[in-house]
Formats: structure tokens, C-alpha cells, sequence
């Protein structure tokens, strides 16, 4: 289970599939499921049995290799590693990270004609959308804000001062230039600027793993390293279309 | 549902988001204060827009494809996590055995004020009445079960933080002997002997078994930059594979912990038939590379950079074994080396989806490796390409054939038939995690790819996909299966997550055919809370479903229309003393008079014999049968075994020749 989340199909679709990709589960939502879930826990399910071994089952936990195992009470319930608030910095930071990547492909249709770029653009903007809606999930149903409260964040403002950007994160200059180019030019440098962005993307990962006691929890490592794998993928794609056109000389 | 609650969680979640999605992408405008936005919102764009729990709906079918049955009663069942709606065919369902406590989440704290918070969200005031929903929503992979294995009377269930060890001398009254904890994700299994083999990637796995991870870094000091790079090289991590000793089942001991750069997803079980002094594990990691501070040569760079990278690689633990603790790595293979240029990263996916424009990539992974050292061959489903190896010398796996599919996403799992001239692939489009069952989800995406295997070729012949739609809160996608041995036929059993369990028939590898299923409703209807079975597997006559989150699942075979009684004992008489799927064993069945029953029946349905022909086997074979086998009614067998033999050489069918043939022997030589 759980190989990455490839959104290779998704380049069929147009903008307006950019919902299709990845239910990424979790969350809680309305008081239906409490309900639900309530009486499903009161009331005793005839079909769940319990065990009926003539001996009680145990609960193990071995040691290092060689070393002895411990019995643990059977009455142990699981926990989860510590919290790392570098996991929550790292959902809020990604989501101001790909909000910009989504901007980026906005602009495609109006400037280009690339059928190439514009398919490759809609897979992004619907991979990253879906992984935005992914970690508002996340950082939902663990009851944190959505978004950095702190300050240092991008600012998207491009009236504004300029302030530290996420890695890879494209200036208010170079999305003014973005703006303003068409054609091969605005190919061109969608290309670099997204390169520039997705290897910042892998920098963040990086930092994540890199960071003591982050992305340990199992939804976050598992989200991580999908992103992680897909970037690497577009990134290749990308470079080569770079490479192809000689658009990077 | 209650409206209310409902609405007061929408209304919170709709202001935090829709204040995020103004402020960062249209911060020109001016935020309105969100208090107004219920006001005037239509439900529908809070749906949509607002609330990230709301399901994606499926977006309308790409030209030319078709999507899944809206009419078949799986696609209607009701909800509940322990009480959904079930319907079967095919299928019996004798028991679903609950998770262990162990492996749920501890009651969460209800003075925590983030469960506070969490629930405030939700509307809910008190949080000591709601510990179930918020164990799936805060902790559903972390406690994920995951795959099988099995020995003697013994099932091995993974599970992400640790394994189930059940006794299953009577399936139906299956109990839990051992919980083991030992977190770390994703907990594949094996078995061999007296070792169990399990698979860690994730980095809060502890050497030592400890469930606490690693601490976070402290805050930094007030004023200090906020962004320090501190190495988190920890010599008590460990990613690899785990290797214990269960000679005493209900105290299984770490004996060794083979550590990886990429830590294991997923691992295969090799027996080398020349080696028996070894096993041998074949590595699949999918995830980060660590720091070589942490285990020194791991390497993270592009081939281009570092030939050594630690991507475009699996690796291969050689376990001694009668000194388990030594195990150790003894190769690496390059198995995505381009044999002209000697470029490690020599395939890709090909590309493509329909779309001739785009550019393919690096395939540098494999996700899983299906090894069937009887015929000297593996099957690896490695992301971007399914790979053909040769592992006669399992130390230096060769690959001999690659194929890429324009509807495949993530080449995930393979199987071989057990005469080994075919190989079902299977797509996990979406990562296992998302909802591709829907109606509009095309049914060439998230399938079974069957190939034909001749001369070390592979070669698509079509795809099979779980037919019934399912809704867009359940989590469905190809999943792991096992074959069913049933004499005469190729008979897979498989998992689609939340798309319940499927049995299908690729006798006929044009055109497979759902012969048997079972499914339950959705854990919730609003939201897709991750669940489903995992593995579906068949061992020693029953068939086990490994449930994510609800539990263990026990079903039986019933005969219907497309399988007889006489089919299902047929397929019991093979009994095995160990199964691991992804080490796929050669299946024999004993010449008993079932066997030959139950080719009789297949004759019948394909109408191969003459239907006299067949009553007088069918008598013959009764006639030996109350006879214990004596030596009149033997002879009258070998006899008739002559005729059949004759009828084999003519048969229309090259599927019922051999049926015939295997017909002849049983009736050639029955045994008791």
C-alpha cells in the first residue's frame, strides 16, 4: 500500500478536474460521524467477537537485538511519537508553498498555447490542490490554525514589502515577470520558476526529516515522502522539457 | 445527522479556510470579516470550497473510458465502522476479530485543549463521549493494520505499529495469541522457520522497539534564528528490516535489525532451492534517503551526481540461519540499469496516459517484488515499470524484461499463475489512500494489468478492475491478493481497500471474470476515513481479509454458478506449512478423487466431454469412493482415465486439454 501518490492520469483532465485527484482521508466533519461513531461504541456489535484463546493473549515489546523482551500490560494502548512543531510549520508552510504553485499554473491559459506546458500545468495544479486540501485536513483535525500565525511568512502580496519567501518560493519580481511574459518566454521561464519551486518543495521535505523528532507521525511521513516523489518526478519532466526546447539557453 | 453541529463545524472551518484562501491568493481584496460568509454561502460552494473534509467528487470520465456498475448492490451498502451494511456472492463472512487495543490509540486526553479545540470545531462539548472518531481521524495511518503471514496454525498480521499474531487452528473462532509493539510503519510481514521478518521506514522506528520515537528539538532561544540546521542523525533510529525469533509465540525477541538507507515499505522472502543454509529478503524502500551521518554511505543525490546514489536500487539481506543475528546486506542490485550504457537510471514509465507529449522519467524504485523461485523468476511492480527478473542467483536478481502501461500510475504488487505463463500487476492509483472506485473513476486506472509470460517476455493482454462502483468516501484501488487453488483454473482472491474483497477468474486471460465478492459500507458516508482490507489472502482453506482499521476478517467459499462444491475441497487439499504471498510457492494437489471431481465439474461447465461421458466418470468415481478405492473399481478408473486421455488430444481447448490430462493421472493413480 501507499506507493506515492503518482498524478500522472490527471494531465487528461482540464482545470476543472482539479478536484478529481486523491480523497486524501482523514478529518472529521459533521455530527453525523460523532453520532454514528457513539453508538457503534455503546452498542455491542454482534458480529466483532472477542477472542476466546484458553489463554489470554500478551502484549509484547521486544528490546534490541539480543536483548530480552518486555511484557507489557494487556490493558497498553497505543501512542503516538511526540508532536514536533516543526510538522505543523511544515503543513502551514507547504500550503503558502503550493497555494503558489497553483497561482503559476493559473496563468497557463491565458499565456500559452504549449499544449505540452498547458497538460503538465493542469496535473500540477491539480496534485497540489488536492494536497493543500490534504493538509488543511491535517491540520484541522488537529485543531491547528491553517495557516502561520507568525510572522516571516511570503508575503503574496506583491505590493507589499518583500518578505522571506518559502524555499523556492518565486520573488514578487519574478512572478511579475511571469505575468508578463507569453509565448516561449513565459514557457521558459514557468519552467525555471517552477523547477526553482518544486526543488524547494524537496528542500522542505529534506529540512523535515532533517529536523529532530519531525515527520515521525505516520500521515505526515507518508504525505512527505508522496509529495517528495512526485516533485522529483515533475521536476525530471520539467528539466527535459527545458532540455528538449534548449529554452533554459 | 445534526444539523447544527454540522453547521458549526462548517461555519468554523469555512471562516479559518476562506480567510486563508483570500489572504494568500486574491490579498488585493479585501477580506470580508468571515461572520458573513454562512450568511449568503451556498451550501454546495462550502462544500466544495470550505470544508476539506467534504469528498472530492469524481470529475466526468476521459473520452473512450468507462467507469464502474452503479447497479450493483456494493455501491448502495450503509455505513458504519462495526455495523455497516454487507452484501456478498460467492462469499462467506464468518468473522471480523476486533483490533487489539494495543493498536488503537490511547483514549485521548479530553483536558488536552487541542482535542478540545478539535472538538469544539466539531460542535462537540464534552470529549470523554467522543474518543472512537477522534482515534480514526488523528491516528489512522499510525495504527494501520497492514499485511500477512502465515505459519502452521499461526496468522501474522501487520500493522504500523507493530504485529498481531492470531491462532487460527479453527478459522471461524480465530484469537489473538500476541500483540507485538514495535512501531515504525508499514509492518510488513514474513515468516520463515523461527523468524519473523518485518519491515520499518518510517523514522520514529526505535531500535529498541520503543513506541516513544524521537523528541522534537527544543525552541530555540528567544531571538536566535529561527531556521537552524540541526542533523538528526540518531544511532537509535532504525529503518530496515527487524528480524525476531517467535520459537516461543507469546515472547517473540529482536534478534537482529538490518538497517537500509531508505528503510523497507515493503520486503520479499527469498529461499534460494540451492541454498538451505540461507534465507534471503529482498528490500523495496519508497521513502527518504537518510543522512550518511546516520548510516554511513546513504546517499540522496541523482545518479548523474553520486554513483552511488542510494535511489535506483533494492537492496539484499543474506539471514544465516543458524545465526540469524548476523544478517546482513550483500548487494545492492541496479535492477533500472540500462544494460547498453550502464546508466543506473535506465527505465521509465514511458510516459504517456494517452498523451503522446509527456516526457517520461526516472523509474527508481521498486514498490514490491513477487519472487517464484520455482520457475527462477521475480515479478517486481517498481512505480513506473513492472520488471521481469531472473533470480536463480537470488544474490545478483537480473532484470530480463521492463514494460510500462499508459494507464498505469504506480505498478504496485504482481502475481505470477502457477503454471507461470501469466502475471497480474496491479495499479495503486492514488496511493491506496484515495477514493478510485467512483462511477467516473475509468476502469483501465487503479486495475489489475494481465499479462502473458512466454520466454522471459511479458506481454498485456487486458485489465481487470473490481466492478461494482463504490462511493467517494471509501478508499479503493488495487490491492494485494493471493491465487485460490483450484485445479484447472487460475483463481485470484484480492483486496480493493474499502471496495471490499474480489474473486476472479483469468483462466481465460482475455477475459477475467469476478466470480465471488464480498463488501461493506463505508466507515463513514460524509468523509473518507481511511479503512478497508488491505491483503485478502487464501491459506489452508479459508480466506483472510487484513481490515485497516476494523480488524481481521475470516471468510469462507460457497459454491455458486461459478464454482462448484467439489472445486472448493478440491482447493482445500492443498495445505501449506507456511505463506508468504510475495514468495509465491509452486502449488501441488494430491491425487485425490475430489481433484478429479472437481475437473469434472469444469468439464461440464465448458461442456468439453459428453455429458454421459461425465455421468459415468461421476459414477465410477462414487463407485471408487464407497469402495475405498478397491482394486475392481481402481481398474475400472484407469480404464475410463484411457479414454479421457484420448479425449485431451482432441479437445477444443487447450485449457480443457490440460484438464483432461490432469483428469487422466488423478484416475490413473487416486490416493485416498
Amino acid at each position: 500500500m501507499f506507493g506515492y501518490r503518482q498524478n500522472a492520469k490527471l494531465q487528461l483532465f482540464t482545470v476543472k478536474s482539479a478536484s478529481r485527484t486523491g480523497t486524501q482521508v482523514v478529518g472529521l466533519r459533521c455530527g453525523f460521524l460523532i453520532a454514528s461513531a457513539l453508538a457503534s461504541s455503546l452498542s455491542f456489535d454482534a458480529r466483532a467477537q472477542q477472542q476466546n484463546s484458553t489463554t489470554p493473549p500478551v502484549v509484547v515489546q521486544p528490546g534490541a537485538p539480543g536483548k530480552p523482551s518486555k511484557t507489557l500490560p494487556p490493558s497498553t494502548k497505543g501512542t503516538l511519537p511526540p508532536k514536533s512543531p516543526a510538522d505543523v510549520e511544515f503543513m502551514q508552510g507547504m500550503i503558502m508553498h503550493h497555494a503558489q504553485a497553483v497561482e503559476m499554473t493559473a496563468l497557463i491559459p491565458s499565456h500559452t498555447e504549449n499544449k505540452e506546458l498547458q497538460s503538465l500545468g493542469a496535473r500540477i495544479s491539480s496534485s497540489q490542490s488536492d494536497e493543500i486540501k490534504f493538509m488543511k485536513r491535517w491540520l484541522a483535525a488537529r485543531g491547528e490554525a491553517i495557516s502561520m500565525a507568525m510572522p516571516g511568512m511570503p508575503d503574496m502580496d506583491k505590493s507589499g514589502p518583500a518578505m522571506a519567501l518559502m524555499p523556492g518560493m518565486l520573488s514578487p519580481e519574478q512572478m511579475e515577470a511571469l505575468r508578463k511574459a507569453h509565448g516561449a518566454e513565459f514557457d521558459r521561464l514557468f519552467l525555471i520558476g517552477m523547477i526553482q519551486h518544486h526543488n524547494g518543495a524537496l528542500t522542505m521535505v529534506k529540512d523535515l526529516f532533517d529536523t529532530a523528532g519531525a515527520g515521525q507521525e505516520a500521515d505526515i511521513f507518508n504525505f512527505a515522502t508522496d509529495a517528495d516523489n512526485t516533485q522529483r518526478a515533475e521536476i525530471r519532466i520539467m528539466q527535459s522539457m527545458l532540455d528538449k526546447k534548449g529554452l533554459d539557453k | 445527522m445534526n444539523r447544527l453541529q454540522s453547521f458549526i463545524f462548517r461555519l468554523a472551518l469555512a471562516a479559518n479556510v476562506f480567510y486563508f484562501g483570500v489572504s494568500t491568493m486574491h490579498a488585493q481584496t479585501p477580506t470580508p470579516p468571515p461572520a458573513q460568509a454562512p450568511d449568503k454561502a451556498p451550501a454546495k460552494a462550502d462544500e466544495d470550497e470550505g470544508n476539506p473534509f467534504a469528498p472530492q467528487p469524481a470529475p466526468t470520465l476521459p473520452p473512450g473510458m468507462t467507469g464502474s456498475d452503479t447497479n450493483d448492490p456494493r455501491y448502495t451498502l450503509t455505513p458504519g465502522l462495526y455495523d455497516a451494511g454487507e452484501t456478498s456472492m460467492g462469499l462467506k463472512h464468518v468473522l471480523l476479530l476486533k483490533k487489539p487495543d494495543v493498536f488503537q490509540l490511547g483514549t485521548t486526553d479530553p483536558d488536552d485543549p487541542k482535542v478540545q479545540k478539535t472538538l469544539g470545531l466539531l460542535g462537540m462539548g464534552n470529549a470523554s463521549k467522543a474518543p472512537k472518531p477522534l482515534q480514526l481521524v488523528i491516528a489512522e495511518l499510525a495504527f494501520s493494520n497492514s499485511d500477512f503471514a502465515f505459519q502452521g496454525t499461526h496468522l501474522f498480521q501487520g500493522n504500523f505499529y507493530g504485529v498481531s499474531i492470531y491462532d487460527i487452528s479453527n478459522p471461524a473462532k480465530a484469537a489473538l495469541l500476541t500483540t507485538l509493539v514495535c512501531p515504525g510503519g508499514q509492518g510488513d510481514v514474513s515468516v520463515y522457520k523461527n523468524l519473523l521478518f518485518m519491515s520499518v521506514e518510517m523514522p520514529n522506528g526505535r531500535v529498541d522497539c520503543g513506541s516513544q520515537g524521537f523528541p522534537p528539538e527544543p525552541p530555540p532561544p528567544a531571538g536566535e534564528e529561527k531556521k537552524r540546521h540541526i542533523p538528526a542523525a540518531q544511532k537509535d533510529r532504525f529503518r530496515g528490516v527487524r528480524i525476531f525469533d517467535i520459537s516461543d509465540i507469546k515472547n517473540p525477541k529482536q534478534v537482529a535489525a538490518v538497517q537500509t538507507c531508505r528503510g523497507s515499505h515493503t520486503h520479499t522472502l527469498v529461499l534460494d532451492p540451492n541454498d538451505r543454509e540461507n534465507a534471503y529478503i529482498y528490500v523495496s524502500g519508497t521513502s527518504f534517503v537518510r543522512q550518511p551521518e546516520e548510516l554511513a554511505g546513504c546517499s540522496n543525490e541523482e545518479p548523474d551526481k553520486d554513483p552511488n546514489t542510494s535511489l535506483f536500487r533494492i537492496d539484499v539481506i543474506k539471514v544465516p540461519m543458524a545465526a540469524p543475528q548476523d544478517a546482513k546486506i550483500v548487494s545492492s542490485p541496479r535492477v533500472f540499469i540500462d544494460p547498453r550504457t550502464g546508466a543506473i537510471n535506465g527505465l521509465n514509465n514511458g510516459g504517456s496516459h494517452g498523451k503522446g507529449a509527456e516526457t517520461p522519467k526516472d523509474t527508481n524504485q521498486c514498490h514490491d517484488i513477487t519472487v517464484y523461485s520455482a520457475i527462477g523468476l521475480a515479478a517486481g511492480a517498481c512505480s513506473g515499470n513492472g520488471l521481469l527478473l531472473d533470480i536463480k542467483d537470488p544474490v545478483h536478481p537480473k532484470r530480463v524484461d521492463a514494460v510500462n502501461d499508459p494507464n498505469y500510475s504506480y505498478w504496485h504488487s504482481a502475481s505470477f499463475s502457477n503454471d507461470g505463463t501469466k502475471v497480474v500487476f496491479t495499479d495503486e492509483w492514488g496511493g491506496g489512500l484515495g477514493a478510485r472506485c467512483r462511477p467516473n473513476d475509468p476502469n483501465k486506472w487503479g486495475a489489475d494489468a494481465l499479462f502473458t509470460l512466454k520466454d522471459n517476455k511479458l506481454n498485456f493482454e487486458t485489465y481487470y478492475k473490481l466492478p461494482a462502483a463504490q462511493g467517494d468516501t471509501e478508499n479503493c484501488v488495487a490491492h494485494n491478493g493471493s491465487l485460490i487453488p483450484v485445479p484447472g483454473r487460475d483463481i485470484e482472491v484480492q483486496a480493493w481497500y474499502q471496495g471490499g474483497v474480489s474473486v476472479v477468474d483469468f483462466t481465460d486471460i482475455a477475459h477475467p471474470f469476478e466470480m465471488a465478492y464480498f463488501d461493506r459500507g463505508p466507515i463513514d458516508p460524509k468523509m473518507l476515513i481511511l479503512g478497508g482490507d488491505w491483503s485478502a489472502y487464501w491459506y489452508n482453506g479459508s480466506i483472510y481479509g487484513s481490515e485497516i482499521a476494523r480488524g481481521l476478517d475470516v471468510f469462507e467459499l460457497t459454491p455458486t454458478k461459478f464454482l462448484t462444491q467439489n472445486e472448493i475441497d478440491a482447493a482445500k487439499t492443498v495445505h501449506v506449512n507456511e505463506l508468504n504471498v510475495q514468495n509465491q510457492q509452486k502449488l501441488e494437489w494430491p491425487a485425490k478423487l475430489v481433484i478429479a471431481k472437481a475437473y469434472l465439474d469444469q468439464l461440464e461447465r465448458s461442456q468439453a466431454l459428453p455429458a454421459e461421458q461425465i455421468a459415468s466418470l461421476r459414477e465410477a468415481i462414487l463407485g471408487a469412493e464407497k469402495s475405498h478405492l478397491n482394486k475392481k473399481s481402481l481398474a475400472k478408473l484407469k480404464t475410463m482415465s484411457a479414454t479421457v486421455e484420448t479425449n485431451a488430444g482432441t479437445a477444443k481447448s487447450p485449457v480443457d486439454s490440460t484438464r483432461m490430462h490432469s483428469l487422466a493421472e488423478v484416475l490413473k493413480h487416486p490416493v485416498a
